[in-house]
């Protein structure tokens, strides 16, 4: 079988097997999955900047939570229904996430991942700051009537379900087409030897800025999305918590893998819904899993499959 | 005609120079030998001809243009192709990927592959392009940074130091190699290897110190005293 | 109150966020002046010293004092060695690489602060300073073209918040004069200048590096101990040092002692000052703001000097 090939079978495999679930899978796992699958949405757009191109951003709550406010409050206070608020979740997702490229890419390394965290800290002190627009950390609630999508009530669990799969599907095709073709490939190179690709012609400064607003274009949908579809917005999701859940799931899945990204959200899920009916503590578990992965497995789940079955895993 | 000119190209470390005031004129279409004595400032000068060092002060003219304020990804775009003197290939990609990676910026499609092969097989590493570029031997990595370098269809080539680590029949192929692009290519060569310098290069500049010692072609250089002094020994 | 008592007190307020912010930073100015990275999880070793301070005043029982003193002594101790063993059986694994450090000590970081949730649980506990009398200060005051000093009622502090400024500029002399005047502290700063340099000379580097870690994370837990009279420890509270050790260390020049604590005397003195003027929110957002605009535009910090 040619590499497409199994490509193909390998992640469209995949679309077919969560299409599929829905109509098998227990009320309590059905809606799971279709949180699951919004947030694996939040994680492709982390590891198009994380896993493909190097960058290591620990501000990545400020472009889903751009997404998700640009959608809420479009509809809270200027009244907009639900697909023009999208764009705006979307808009506002790109727009943010090019200001911050803009800054942040004139540093490397450390310093990078502390002006990321340092913007996405003073994004969600923001949010708490316009209290009387956002309501802080109380949130708001999208009342169902706000949430008809082309007459389609997105509060539906059906619905839901199926709104959430054609968003990782777009977004798992977008990334796989993305790291396949010539753009993605200068993206990987940066990620392998700045220095080379640079003086290879590239405009390097040029392609991270494109993965930067490429990355957080994707997760500002995911926040849009999971405000729409759940129907809360609340600042909870610009918290620190929600830079390190993204990192978590990808390392965890492995980064620069198309799949790692929704293995690891998988598994972290069910880990932690699994433990928070045990303890309260249950952000003990990311904890734990954050070192050992560090320490041995730092490919993530994916990325050992790539190192032992095969080596052209996209 | 002139392909390339520096006007006092002059890099300063703390007070150091590396490179001090270095007029250079490269016609188009020649071979040009960069030697000298180790710290001499011939990676330093090349670094600030391709963009990665930026000069103290002084001047690089390509082609008629002033390029001295011009980001490095711009000068490669015009025509220059810079090969590192420590291998510095993707090792984690493919030996086509890599070379791919230095075609596409000119090409699309289909032709990528073939130039991809064509480059491949020229520093003779045809039957390697299905590995990994980090599995490659050290020589050969190297070979695999020429064909990067050779799969740009550069107006200029620099190579920095292409032949170290290579094994005697290799260096044997890259003189081969070397006399066969200077019909196409105007290249300028950093070099240790005198046996190299000596059979490909048209013309010699030797550095010392920073400054221009002497230029000249290589029977000349071989017979300066000078150079004897600084550089060859004992000749 | 007057404007000027006010904002005399709010100074003293912040001389007093100043010492405690300049401990913590040094903390962490320490760790990556010296092993180069980037320890996330340094709040919640400050945390452990707020919480283990309660413990340990809770155990010992009798003059609020004795407790007080033996936490003082004994909790840095203790938070230092935990520190040192994460260095040992995690970022030594790990080879220091800048990146993967973050990462590990965020994994750190979520793991002291959930297994402090779950042992010493969610509520805010105080301690009872060793010492505690109230000093009325005076102001200034013209009438009838003569100055005269008056007390304005709300104008106070307490004997024990001078104690804390005391007791910090102590322990930050005594970093200072084991940086630069003892043998540890050549040894840790020829380990900074070059790391290659130190093992060639036989320097055992990686012990280095476990003192440092330890060093920092205790001096961390040693300003939790002094401010926990006046601000009770809670599993929470690791968050708000950690934002300000940052600012503080990135602002003073990443890695230098001197920058960091001129850093931390300005930022605590402009925390209290602003806060009188400003929302505490939207100062923060300022606060992290510039730090990132800093780490932009001037990496070396607004106080260091640019390296060729």
């Amino acid at each position: 079988m040619s590499d497409t090939a199994k490509t193909a079978f390998l992640h469209g495999g995949l679309l077919a097997l969560l299409f599929a679930l829905q109509f098998v899978l227990p009320a309590y796992h059905h809606g799971n999955l279709a949180r699951i699958m919004v947030l694996a949405s939040f994680a492709i757009g982390f590891n198009v900047m994380f896993g493909y191109t190097g960058l290591l951003s620990l501000g990545h709550a400020l472009f889903f939570a751009a997404g998700m406010y640009g959608m809420g409050l479009s509809v809270q206070i200027l009244g907009f229904s639900p697909a023009p608020a999208l764009i705006a979740g979307l808009i506002a997702g790109l727009v943010v996430a090019a200001l911050v490229g803009a800054l942040a890419l004139r540093t490397v390394g450390v310093a990078f991942m502390i002006v990321t965290l340092m913007f996405a800290q003073a994004g969600y002190l923001t949010v708490l700051y316009f209290g009387s627009y956002t309501r802080g950390d109380e949130g708001f609630v999208i009342q169902q009537a706000q949430r008809m999508l082309w007459g389609i009530d997105l509060s539906d669990p059906a619905n839901r379900y199926f709104a959430a799969f054609a968003l990782f599907a777009v977004c798992l095709l977008t990334t796989l087409a993305l790291v396949r073709s010539p753009f993605g490939k200068v993206l990987i190179a940066i990620r392998e030897n700045e220095d080379r690709a640079r003086m290879l012609g590239y405009d390097v400064f040029k392609y991270k800025l494109a993965a930067v607003i490429v990355s957080g274009t994707i997760s500002a949908a995911a926040g849009a999305a999971y405000g729409l579809l759940f129907g809360y917005v609340g600042a909870t999701f610009a918290s620190v918590q929600y830079s390190i859940f993204p990192l978590l799931w990808v390392l965890l899945g492995g980064a620069g893998t198309v799949l790692g990204p929704f293995i690891g959200t998988l598994f972290m899920f069910y880990l932690i819904d699994l433990s928070s009916g045990i303890t309260t503590a249950y952000m003990l578990i990311a904890g734990v899993v954050l070192v050992l992965l560090t320490l041995f497995a730092p490919q993530g789940l994916a990325g050992e499959l790539r190192k032992r079955v095969w080596r052209g895993l996209p | 005609m002139t392909l390339l000119s520096t006007r006092g190209l002059t890099k300063q470390y703390a007070g150091l120079h590396a490179v001090e005031d270095v007029d250079f004129d490269l016609p188009q279409g020649q071979v040009r030998a960069l030697i000298g004595p180790n710290g001499a400032g011939k990676t330093t000068f090349v670094g600030m001809l391709c963009g990665r060092i930026a000069p103290t002060r002084g001047t690089v003219i390509f082609d008629g243009k002033d390029i001295s304020t011009l980001p490095a990804h711009k000068r490669i775009a015009l025509g220059m192709a810079y090969t590192f003197q420590i291998t510095s290939v993707f090792a984690n990609l493919g030996v086509a990927e890599n070379v791919a990676l230095a075609a596409r910026r000119r090409l699309q499609g289909a032709a990528v592959q073939d130039a991809v092969a064509d480059a491949l097989a020229q520093v003779g590493l045809g039957d390697r392009i299905d590995q990994t570029a980090g599995d490659l031997s050290y020589g050969h990595q190297r070979l695999l940074e020429i064909a990067m370098g050779l799969v740009q269809k550069p107006r200029l080539l620099i190579l920095d130091e292409p032949t170290q680590g290579l094994a005697e029949s290799e260096v044997a192929a890259f003189k081969t190699l070397i006399r066969a692009l200077s019909d196409t290519t105007t290249i300028l060569l950093i070099e240790h290897n005198m046996s190299v310098v000596m059979e490909t290069a048209d013309v010699i500049t030797v550095l010392n110190f920073g400054r221009v010692l002497a230029e000249g072609a290589p029977s000349d250089i071989h017979a300066d005293a000078a150079v004897q002094a600084a550089y060859l020994g004992t000749g | 109150m007057d404007f000027g008592p006010y904002l005399m007190l709010a100074s003293l307020e912040g001389a007093v966020t100043a010492a405690v912010l300049a401990l913590t930073a040094v903390g962490l100015s320490l760790v990556f002046g010296v092993m180069r990275v980037v320890n996330v999880a340094h709040g919640e070793f400050f945390m452990l010293g707020a919480v283990l301070a309660w413990w340990m005043t809770s155990l010992i029982g009798g003059h609020p004092a004795l407790g007080f003193a033996v936490a003082l002594i004994v909790v840095p101790v203790l938070v230092g060695l935990l520190a040192a063993a994460a260095d040992v059986t995690i970022l030594k694994r790990i080879a220091y690489d800048p990146e993967r450090t973050i990462v590990a000590t965020i994994g750190i970081l979520y793991i002291l602060q959930q297994v402090t949730l779950m042992t010493y649980g969610p509520d805010a506990r105080p301690v009872e300073p060793p010492f505690n009398t109230r000093l009325a200060l005076p102001w200034v005051e013209f009438s009838d073209g003569r100055p005269q000093l008056y007390w304005p009622w709300g104008l106070s502090t307490t004997s024990y918040k001078l104690g804390v400024i005391a007791a910090a500029s102590v322990v930050l002399i005594g970093v200072w004069i084991v940086m630069a005047r003892t043998r540890i502290g050549l040894v840790m700063r020829a380990t900074q200048m070059d790391r290659d340099m130190a093992l060639a000379f036989g320097i055992p580097v990686e012990k280095v590096y476990g003192l440092v870690f330890g060093l920092g994370a205790g001096l961390a837990a040693m300003a939790a101990v002094l401010i926990v009279p006046i601000q009770q420890a809670h599993y929470l509270m690791g968050g708000d040092p950690l934002l300000l050790s940052f600012i503080v260390v990135i602002i003073g020049g990443l890695g230098s002692l001197p920058g960091t604590v001129v850093a931390a005397i300005l930022i605590g003195l402009s925390d209290g000052i602003i806060s009188v003027f400003f929302s505490p929110t939207l100062a923060k957002i300022l606060a992290t703001l510039l730090v990132a605009l800093v780490l932009v535009f001037r990496p070396q910090g607004l106080f260091g000097v640019r390296r060729a």
